[in-house]
This record gives C-alpha cells, structure tokens and sequence, in this order.
C-alpha cells in the first residue's frame, strides 16, 4: 500500500518489532495490487519469494490454484504452535477466503465494501432531507442536485465490483454458476441477467442530462465527488482519509441503493480489499515469526485503530465493539455503514463473495464492456452479454491452466 | 606470386566482438528464445503446471476478432506518430535552419522535451486534459466541447497520438537540423540567386538531400511507435476505454502481467518480435534502394 495507507503499514510494521525482540518485519511497497501480485509470482518463480505478500480478493482464486507455493493460514498457524481462533472474525469478510470446508487460506487484512457517499451541503441545498436508499431516490435526488445547478447527480469507482459484483449480491443474484465459483473451477459467469442489464441500461440512458457522468475506472473518478460537480459516489467505504483531505465540504455515507423491482430488501454488500498470503519455501523459524505478525495483526486494539483511521472494516469482532466502546461510531455517525452492510443478512450463495479464476483480466473485461455501453456504441444487453462470453472464455483457459 | 597479407592470429576480431556478442545473446536472444519456448506453453501463474501444447496460442489468438482490432489499432497509432512527428520536425527543423537570432535558445526548447521519461509526459499531458481538473479541458469546455477522455475512445486516441508525437518531435528535429545544416551553403545560396524562393529551394534541394535521414528517421519512429509509447498509454490511458488505445506491445504487457496468462504474452511477444523484424527487412531492402545516399 503507498501514501497515507503506506505510512500506516510501516507503523504496524514499526509496533510488532517494538513488541518483541525475536522477529523482524520488514514491509516492502511494490506498486498497486496487481502489480504486487505480478511482482510476488515473478519473485515466486525465482526462488525469491517473499513470507507473506497482499493479493487483492480477484486474485483469491488464482492464489488458491497454486497449492504449491502458498502456505494455508490455518497449517501455517497449528505448525506454528500457534493459537489460532477463527470464530473471532466476521464471517462476511473471512468467507470469502475460505476453502469449501471451511478452512481459512490467508489473512484478512485490509477489507472494505462499496458504500454511497455523498455530499451533504450539496444536498442541503437542492433541498433533499434524507440520504436515498433505492435506485429511484438516488434519481429523484440526481435531479434536483442538477436542478439546484450541480454538474453532475452521481459517478461511481471500481464499476465491475459496484456495479456488477456488489449490485447482484446487494439483490441476492447469482454472479455466475457453481456458487459464484466457490463450488469448482468449472464455473461460469451469469451476470448478464435481466435486473442487471436493465439497470445499467437505465444508467447508460441517465447521461442524457447528467444525472451518471462516467469517470473512469478504479477510482479515477473520485475528483469528480471532491471537486463538487457529483452529487453523489458509489465507492469504497475505505475512502474516508482521502475524502477528509480533499473535500471541502460536508460529506456522509449511506447503503448502498435498493433496485425495488429486482428484491423487497437488501441481501448483504460484499468485500473487497486484499488478505496477506503466506509463501512457502522458507525456513520453520521464520514461520513462527509470521504466526507470531498475524496474532498481533488481529488484535483488537490495533484493528480498531486500521479501521478508523483507514475506513477499512474491521476484521475482527472485538475491534468492532471496541470501536463503538470508544465512542467513534457516536463521533463519526455513518461510519458503521460498511459493518452494517456486510452484516445484514446472513450471506447466501449469491452474496458471500466470488471466486472465478482469472478475475483480474475478467474486470478487465467487464471495464472495456462498461465502457463501450456508456460511450454508446453498446446497448447495456449486448455490452453484457459480450462481457460473460469473453469472461467464459477466459475461465475456461484458467481451467486449462490448473 | 604475391605474398598474401597475412595477421597472425584469427582470434583479434572475435575477441573485440565479444563484449557486443554477449550483451546481445545475454540481452536479446535469450530472452527472445524464452518468449518464444514459453509460447508453446499453458501454464498456470506461478509455473507449478504447465502443459506444451504447440500453436495453440496462437491458434486462440488469429480466432480473435479483437486480437485483429489491435493489429489494425496499432498500425493507425503507429503510422499517425510516425507520420505527425517526422512532419512536424521537418517544418520546425527547416524553420530552425534559417533563424540566425537566438537559434541556440531556440533549439534547445525543442529538445527539451526528449529528455522528459515517457511515464512523466505522460502525466503531463494526463494533467492538463484531465477531464474534470485539466487546463485544456477546461479551456475546451469554454468553446463547448466536453472533453472526456476516459469515455470517449477518439478522444482517448488523440491524446495518447498527441503525446507520443510531442515527446518524439525533439529527436527527429534534432537529426533534420544536423542533416540540413550539412548541406553546403553555396548550393542553397547559388538558387536563391537564382530566383528560388525559400519554399522551392526546401522541396528541391533540402529535402532530396535529407532522405537518408528520413528513411533512418522513419525507421525508428516506427520501432518506437510500436514499443516505447507503452510508458505513455499506461500512465495516459493504460489501454482504454474499451481498448481504444491498446495497441499490441499494451496488450502483450496487460496479458502477461496483470493477466497473468503468460502463455499468450509470449505468442503476442513473439508475433510482434515477427512483424518487426520484417518491417525492418522490406525497409532495409526496398525502400532503402530507392534513397539517394
């Protein structure tokens, strides 16, 4: 992680050496996620692997594939000797890295999940009392934002985990096949459905006098939110640090939107973020070293810190009654919106996450899709229909390949 | 009988050789012989599976209609760099060569540019057309015109033409300045006694006896259009939207290491490390016949 998050890191880094003179953690920052994945496979196939490395959620399945080269959380931890106590975690955020029976990979570190921002001077005066909690709200308050002379009724980061992802699990839909491709590699993608292409449809259609402005991907479309032209933005709830330095004005957070034709209530939202994967080929000293890193990574206290000062969730559910304890909820009202979201419901086989083989270059493919749609040169339907078949393609070579 | 002149030992040129030889294979035919074995292969990331299955990465590419995309993407970006920034460096390179007062400063600004890394232009120009914070946007905006890059693919595609033109200006100037002010004077004085004006005397005699350079020039404008413009669209666009700018050497990179699908980034690599090498031969063959050296 680089910039403020960085900082954070080397801190936790700089504690766990200061609480014990055995071990020494020595963080390395190696670029965005998929660059720290390429960097860890090539290190890999090198014999230079590091102890632990962060994968983001989409490269789960490729990590979990390579049954060689990581080292399970739980096996590393009972080698290990040491205790090890997985009822401590949320289950919303563990399951997603879990095996079919169960049995935890790798260690959830940062996790966070897609929340509605907004700005609420903005909203003050177009004249709109509550945050909105359904599609048609998010339009309604659109208008009169643009209506009271904003630029834009609301933008969107990550697309295909917002958009895609976390809108079909939001509505309790499948994403694709073998439960969302925790059931077998066989799996295929499904999200070209009638709920989501009307609903990206009707998004697409909504540029028309502004009330969606595309702002690009991942969260390239942030300053379109601090700079005050949108309204309203649909990204992670680990935005906080960042919206609190660029924002000049009053901002809250709420859930996600509600699509009433498609489900009466929400389902659950689901995570993102990355978890620390354990490589093999070290020495059993230094293994004791890391199980030592990862019990004084779930700590309470310092969990509760990364999750007030990041945004993240907290992982554990000590640090999210310690958080309350501490009165941050009362001062930061809103701020439990990502907890509340992932707990809402007990998650289904649509909604615990997803697991498809070769995801990297799938959202790739979703983005490119995406995009053609709201350039209009796709209809929403065809756009997605031609995203699953691609996509297909690419889990079946991820199939081939494993 | 004439004695034949004779070296003692055989050994001299190989030696001198050596180093170049061996940075050569340390640097270029090894990894080309790598790319090309991997190619063959479908392996999983970490290289703890793999299965040798002949052309069939090849075969999944020639079956994609976008792979065809790319390949026409690419010779438009190509020829479209090529063609702006030869051109451009022509008239300022020609203009350069007549100024007599402050030409030192003046050719200086124009090579400045060439030492700017291709990540950093790029955010130069990232910057100043960034659709909601650019200069340029904004200023566009004023006269109606939405620039949106990150949604609109021609815009998108004029902003990474543009940039990689810019940053490749200074050095094509630099080798049509050296060239034009090696032509003797006489013969550009003598025709403008003659009567021929500035523009005749540059089609007649100046450009006729750059061609050497133009043809080199040519050359490697297409080898850097093809390769070192990756810097810029990854930082400008890093291929989108919709792969409206990702031309082949963005595509091998984004299979191969965010996709992870090695076996393909090889077969990429390997096509491209083709269709070089033939460029190269039909200009050196061909075209290079038809240059008055």
């Amino acid at each position: 992680m680089g910039a403020e998050n960085g900082e954070r890191v080397d801190k936790i880094a700089r504690g766990f050496n200061a609480s014990q003179n055995q071990y020494k953690i020595v963080p390395t920052y190696k670029g965005n996620y998929t660059d720290t994945m390429t960097a860890a496979v090539a290190a890999f196939r090198a014999r230079k692997q590091p102890h632990l490395v962060q994968v983001f959620e989409v490269g789960t399945a490729t990590m979990m594939a390579a049954k060689g080269a990581i080292y399970p959380l739980e096996a590393l931890m009972t080698d290990a000797n040491e205790p090890f106590d997985k009822s401590i975690y949320l289950p919303g955020v563990i399951s997603y890295y879990q095996t079919p029976n169960g049995e935890l990979l790798s260690m959830p570190f940062n996790s966070s999940t897609p929340v509605l921002w907004y700005n609420k001077d903005a909203f003050k005066h177009a004249g709109i009392q509550n945050p909105p909690s359904t599609w048609n709200e998010v339009n309604a308050a659109a208008k009169k934002l643009l209506a009271s002379g904003m630029k834009c009724g609301f933008s969107f980061g990550w697309q295909s985990w917002v958009m895609i992802e976390n809108y079909s699990a939001w509505h309790n839909q499948a994403i694709g096949t073998r439960e969302n491709g925790f059931a077998g590699i066989d799996a295929e993608l499904t999200f070209n459905n009638k709920a989501v292409k009307e609903r990206i449809q009707s998004i697409a259609d909504s540029q028309a006098d502004n009330t969606f402005v595309y702002g690009g991907r991942e969260d390239s479309s942030l300053p379109l939110f601090t700079s005050g032209e949108c309204g309203m933005w649909m990204s992670s709830s680990a935005n906080t640090a960042a919206l609190k330095s660029q924002a000049k004005f009053d901002f809250g957070q709420t859930m996600l939107p509600l699509d009433e034709n498609v489900a009466a209530s929400p389902q659950n939202s689901i995570i993102g973020g990355a978890t620390l994967w354990v490589l093999r080929g070290h020495s059993k000293a230094s293994y004791r070293g890391i199980a030592k890193f990862i019990t004084y990574l779930s700590t309470a206290e310092l969990q509760a810190w990364w999750h007030q000062e990041t945004g993240y969730v907290p992982i554990t559910k000590n640090a999210a009654e310690l958080s309350r304890a501490q009165g941050y909820y009362d001062r930061n009202p809103g701020n439990d919106t990502a907890v509340k979201q992932l707990g809402l419901n007990t998650p289904t086989i649509n909604s615990r996450g997803l697991r498809f083989g070769n995801y990297v270059q799938i959202r790739a493919v979703i983005n490119e899709e995406l995009e053609a749609i709201w350039a209009g040169s796709k209809t929403a339907s065809e756009g997605l229909d031609d995203a699953v078949r691609r996509g297909n393609k690419l889990l079946r070579r991820f199939e081939r390949a494993n | 009988m004439l004695k034949q002149v004779h070296f003692g030992s055989s050994w001299l040129p190989y030696a001198l050789l050596t180093p170049q030889l061996l940075i050569i294979a340390v640097f270029f035919m090894w990894p080309a012989a790598q790319s090309i074995y991997q190619s063959f292969l479908i392996e999983d990331a970490f290289g703890l599976s793999s299965e040798f299955v002949y052309f069939e990465n090849y075969q999944l590419l020639f079956e994609d209609k976008l792979y065809f995309e790319t390949f026409y993407r690419t010779i438009f970006f190509s020829s479209m760099v090529a063609g702006l920034s030869l051109l451009s460096a022509l008239v300022l390179a020609g203009m350069a060569d007549q100024v007599i007062k402050g030409a030192l400063l003046y050719r200086t600004m124009l090579i400045w540019p060439y030492a700017v890394a291709p990540a950093i232009a790029g955010t130069l120009w990232v910057f100043m057309f960034d659709p909601t914070l650019g200069i340029l946007s904004y200023f566009l905006d004023s006269f109606g015109w939405d620039w949106n890059h990150k949604l609109n693919g021609n815009e998108a595609m004029a902003l990474v033409i543009m940039a990689a033109t810019w940053k490749q200006i200074s050095y094509n100037f630099l080798f049509f300045l050296a060239a034009m002010q090696a032509i003797p004077k006489t013969l550009i004085e003598a025709a403008a006694i003659d009567g021929a004006g500035p523009l005749y005397r540059f089609w007649t005699i100046i450009f006729p006896l750059i061609t050497p350079t133009t043809f080199f020039l040519l050359v490697v404008n297409i080898v850097y259009a093809f390769f070192e413009t990756f810097g810029i669209i990854h930082v400008v666009t890093a291929g989108g939207p919709a792969k409206a700018t990702e031309i082949l050497v963005y595509k091998a990179y984004s299979d191969g290491f965010i996709g992870l699908d090695l076996g393909s980034s090889a077969a990429q690599s390997t096509i491209l490390m083709l269709m070089v090498t033939i460029i190269t031969v039909i200009q050196f063959r061909y075209i290079e016949r038809k240059v008055d050296y």
